[in-house]
């Protein structure tokens, strides 16, 4: 009568479209939520799902309701001192005792938001979205050195490990079907005919009758005989390789350490590097990070240093960028290796210094170069690295600088640096 | 009696429910007569609750935004523990499906398959709505066409507009309801045969009612425009849409069919709360009430069953900050126990009140009235002055010309009567949902049409207005007009899109 099902490992997540479907159909609304979630985060979890909300009016779903006003006869439970011909005040808020059945409960109360969480993924795509890796195209097929294995069909040989069991019985059974037709044919010829002769009435002794059945057993006999399965019918699921495009990429951070960088700044150029990093993992497989930090002396350091250790000093950008070049050269070959570099700095470099780091990036980094950004985090006028530098991006297309002033700006400077360029 | 104790762990197992679905079905076929469909009990994960009730419980549902959006809103409360998630979900299907969660108790999945399984299954099979108006044997496989029929649409006009069209249709879901004709039940196959030929014979007959050549005067000298179109309001606003709105295209007319023909599948569901949650409560109790008076549970497992059954019938007083109305399992559940009542230990005021049926059999009776009745219906004859007494109902009367609420009747011998009407009126879909019909339509003129919405108790429309005439005129493709006639038949243009 009842029949049970275990469903529990059935495929979960039916709703996934749904969800993508209302993702998409409210990602102005979502975009702005997500964008001021990045300001409002720490740094250290901003690679992480998130809350947002969207005003519930936006999302309702209309239908045709009774509005306030009219009269309204409603039966509630409870009563405890009321007696009929009774006159109560109207309760604070109109609800007249509770709004009873209806629309209670859809869609949640009044002008809340509507708030849910987004998964990691969902946040970084809407956190990115339209942005794109500038001269991503020219780089994707560079170095098409590695390869990947991929489904090719099937074949009929191959190694035993590879055999497509479903595709190889269903050639079994093709196979048997076509090699047993004729003896089928011929076996029902052969019964129509005994049928006929025991209708007629002759015994089964007679010669006739027997003969048939022998020829029958006989036919039968051959259609066992046909192999269950045949070397012929084996496949193989085939593969083949592809080169694929490589995707590797290594991302110099270059800071300027110096004593004019205070925590706040390093704090802001940090969510840069962040954002950064985040985006280019979603286009490349695996990333390598190089921390280069400089005052008058680059050093290539850890994070961990990078970031948090105080120093003083002048500042000569150049150190830095030489660093960039040696390390560059030595570890990753760019035929390979896909080179994006970011540098903070508050803008202080020694006047003379300046050149030298224009020469340098023109000359012998920008070439090497997927993408170069430069943002100064400084709320003051621009001295000279800024001039200098916007030689070197009237020489090279991918040499990006903006200024950030705070932390409300990172976003949509990030934004500015890597917004999809129109081909 | 210890042999007959089917276990005394709170762990279920698929064993476990086979005996107690066996136990429970053989009290509730042989003993009480309950008439089911066959039972197919499927045990699901909490995520896949979540998917359920997401696409409204139906096991299979086309693709749409606003699920998606009940899914994020259900995941998120129950993540956040604000919420529990439902014990089971039970489709009106033949065979009757029914989900349990996994990670319930033993004693809950007893509870379950007793209320779901028996309790709500039986009400499918016998009440008359669903009889009527769903076809259990075909809504699996309507749903797997519709399914389909709107993935392939979106292939080939693309999901935006499918999207648009679909959001219009729901916003008018509640009305796309045949209230007095029999749809006739379709089998996949059929419906898709048939799918083609309507779609050809309906764009020719839409085309014939939109003919541009004159039209010669009626004899009678009066001529067309004069008699309205429809002749008669039409309530079904999805219907008449279906068939007459002149631009929409064969896919768009089906798609308004398949929106229109799921929310008649679930309007005796709308009508029947009170009395279908009332009848599955009342039975999962008498059913494990059973179970345990004939030794096969301990009473642990009863004192954890009685504890959620007692949760679930839990009525807040209108005062208190959960209340939210009046819970149709608590009202449900003790209008069934009250007739068991009635019947059996019936008092001189039953005798009054319900002359036929106090002291007859109860199983009789509660088959008759579960057949029978809506919840409108059933409160307006069952509903006893005992009830009324122990809820404490009264009425209040919210007039905005007055300063002041009126109690207009509380539980004495002098309001019992008007009390059971105006609760009974409360459960009416007629009263609680504005009344909007298709008036007329210009067709020789713009082309535009005007819907009618009829007063009650001066009720005016919500503020939703504006949107749903600008879904209405999507789906309608000119004009639409919406006028408010009151009362005193005085007529009131009130928006226009």
């Amino acid at each position: 009568m009842s029949h049970f099902i275990d469903r529990r490992l059935n495929a979960k997540n039916k709703s996934t479209v749904n969800r993508q479907r209302f993702l998409k159909r409210y990602k102005s609304q979502l975009k702005r939520a997500v964008s001021d979630a990045v300001n409002r985060r720490s740094i250290t979890d901003i690679d992480g799902g998130e809350q947002v909300g969207i005003p519930s009016k936006d999302i309702s779903e209309p239908i045709f309701h009774h509005g306030q006003g009219g009269t309204r006869d409603m039966v509630h439970p409870g009563n405890k001192e009321f007696e009929a011909g009774d006159r109560v005040q109207r309760p604070e808020g109109g609800e007249g005792g509770g709004s009873g059945q209806g629309r209670a409960g859809k869609g949640g109360k009044g002008e809340d938001d509507f708030v849910f969480e987004l998964s990691r993924e969902e946040f970084l795509d809407l956190l990115f979205d339209d942005l794109a890796l500038p001269n991503l195209v020219r780089n994707q097929l560079v170095g098409t050195t590695e390869f990947k294995t991929v489904r090719a069909g099937v074949t009929s040989d191959g190694s035993p490990s590879n055999i497509d069991v479903v595709r190889s019985l269903k050639g079994a059974i093709a196979r048997r079907t076509a090699l047993g037709a004729p003896y089928r044919g011929r076996i029902r010829e052969l019964e129509a005919e005994l049928e006929q002769l025991l209708a007629d009435g002759v015994p089964d002794t007679d010669a006739r009758v027997v003969a048939l059945r022998e020829q029958i057993d006989g036919l039968k006999t051959r259609i066992a005989a046909l192999p269950f399965i045949d070397t012929f019918d084996l496949r193989y699921q085939a593969y083949t390789k592809q080169p694929e495009p490589t995707s590797k990429a290594v991302m110099l951070c270059i800071m300027d350490v110096s004593g004019s960088m205070d925590q706040v700044r390093k704090n802001l150029a940090k969510r840069f590097f962040i954002l950064l990093y985040l985006f280019l993992q979603r286009n490349y497989d695996k990333i390598d990070v190089v921390f280069i930090r400089h005052h008058t002396i680059a050093q290539e350091v850890d994070e961990q240093e990078f970031f948090y250790s105080r120093e003083t000093g002048g500042t000569v950008v150049s150190s830095a960028l030489n660093l960039a070049y040696e390390v560059i050269s030595e570890r990753y070959d760019s035929s390979s290796w896909n080179i994006y570099a970011a540098q903070a700095s508050d803008g202080d470099n020694w006047d003379s210094d300046s050149t030298i780091c224009r020469d340098l990036l023109i000359n012998r980094l920008m070439p090497l170069m997927r993408y170069y950004a430069y943002v100064e985090i400084t709320p003051r006028q621009h001295q000279s690295l800024w001039y200098a530098y916007q030689d070197v991006r009237a020489a090279h297309p991918h040499f990006a600088m903006e200024e950030i002033g705070g932390a409300d700006d990172i976003y949509p400077v990030f934004r500015e640096l890597f917004k999809r360029q129109e081909a | 009696m210890t042999e007959k104790l089917i276990s005394d762990s709170s762990e279920w197992s698929f064993p476990l429910l086979q005996r107690f679905d066996k136990e429970v079905a053989r009290i509730a076929h042989n003993e009480y007569g309950l008439d089911t469909y066959a039972n197919q009990i499927e045990v699901i994960s909490s995520e896949q609750m979540i998917d359920a009730y997401s696409s409204v419980g139906l096991p299979i549902n086309y693709h749409h935004w606003s699920f998606g959006k009940q899914f994020v809103s259900t995941e998120q409360t129950y993540r956040r523990g604000q919420m529990g998630l439902a014990y089971e979900i039970v489709i009106n299907s033949d065979p009757c499906i029914a989900y349990l969660m996994e990670e319930n108790t033993l004693p809950m999945q007893a509870l379950v398959i007793a209320h779901a399984c028996y309790g709500h299954n039986s009400f499918f099979k016998g009440n008359y709505l669903f009889r009527t108006w769903t076809s259990a044997d075909a809504i699996i496989d309507y749903l797997v066409f519709a399914r389909n029929y709107i993935a392939e649409c979106e292939e080939r006009h693309g999901q935006g507009e499918v999207e648009l069209l679909l959001d219009s249709c729901h916003a008018l879901m509640n009305y796309g309801v045949d209230r007095y004709k029999r749809p006739s039940p379709l089998s996949m196959a059929e419906e898709k045969r048939r799918q083609a030929e309507r779609e050809a014979y309906l764009q020719s007959q839409v085309n014939d009612l939109w003919r541009t050549l004159p039209v010669e005067l009626a004899g009678d000298g009066t001529s067309s425009r004069e008699r309205r179109f429809p002749e008669e309001p039409q309530e079904n606003l999805l219907y008449f849409i279906e068939k007459n709105a002149p631009l929409l295209e064969p896919w768009q007319r089906e798609v308004v069919r398949i929106v229109r023909r799921i929310g008649q599948y679930f309007y005796p569901q709308r009508q029947t709360q009170v009395m279908n949650e009332g009848w599955a409560t009342f039975w999962h109790y008498t059913l494990l009430n059973r179970l345990y008076d004939d030794g096969f549970v301990t009473d642990g497992f009863m004192m954890e069953v009685l504890q959620s059954h007692t949760n679930v019938v839990f009525q807040p007083d209108f005062d208190s900050p959960y209340y939210s109305g009046i819970n149709p399992y608590a009202l449900g559940f003790a209008m069934m126990r009250d007739l068991r009542r009635i019947c059996e230990q019936p008092t001189d005021e039953d005798r009054y009140w319900f002359p036929d049926i106090a002291g007859g059999d109860w199983l009789t009776v509660l088959d008759f009235a579960m057949r029978n009745f809506k919840d409108e219906s059933f409160i307006a004859q069952y509903l006893s002055p005992k009830l009324m007494r122990e809820f404490h109902l009264f009425q209040v009367r919210d007039d905005d010309r007055e300063e002041t609420l009126e109690i207009t009747a509380i539980h004495e011998e002098a309001g019992y009567r008007q009390l059971r009407q105006a609760l009974a009126e409360q459960y009416n879909l007629g009263n609680r949902e504005p009344n909007i019909q298709v008036y007329d339509v210009d067709l020789r003129g713009d082309r535009s049409m005007t819907l009618r919405h009829y007063r009650h108790n001066r009720r005016p429309l919500g503020d939703s207005l504006d949107e749903m005439l600008l879904h209405i005129r999507r789906l309608w493709g000119f004009d639409v007009r919406l006028e408010s006639v009151d009362e005193d038949g005085r007529v009131q243009l009130i928006g226009e899109a």
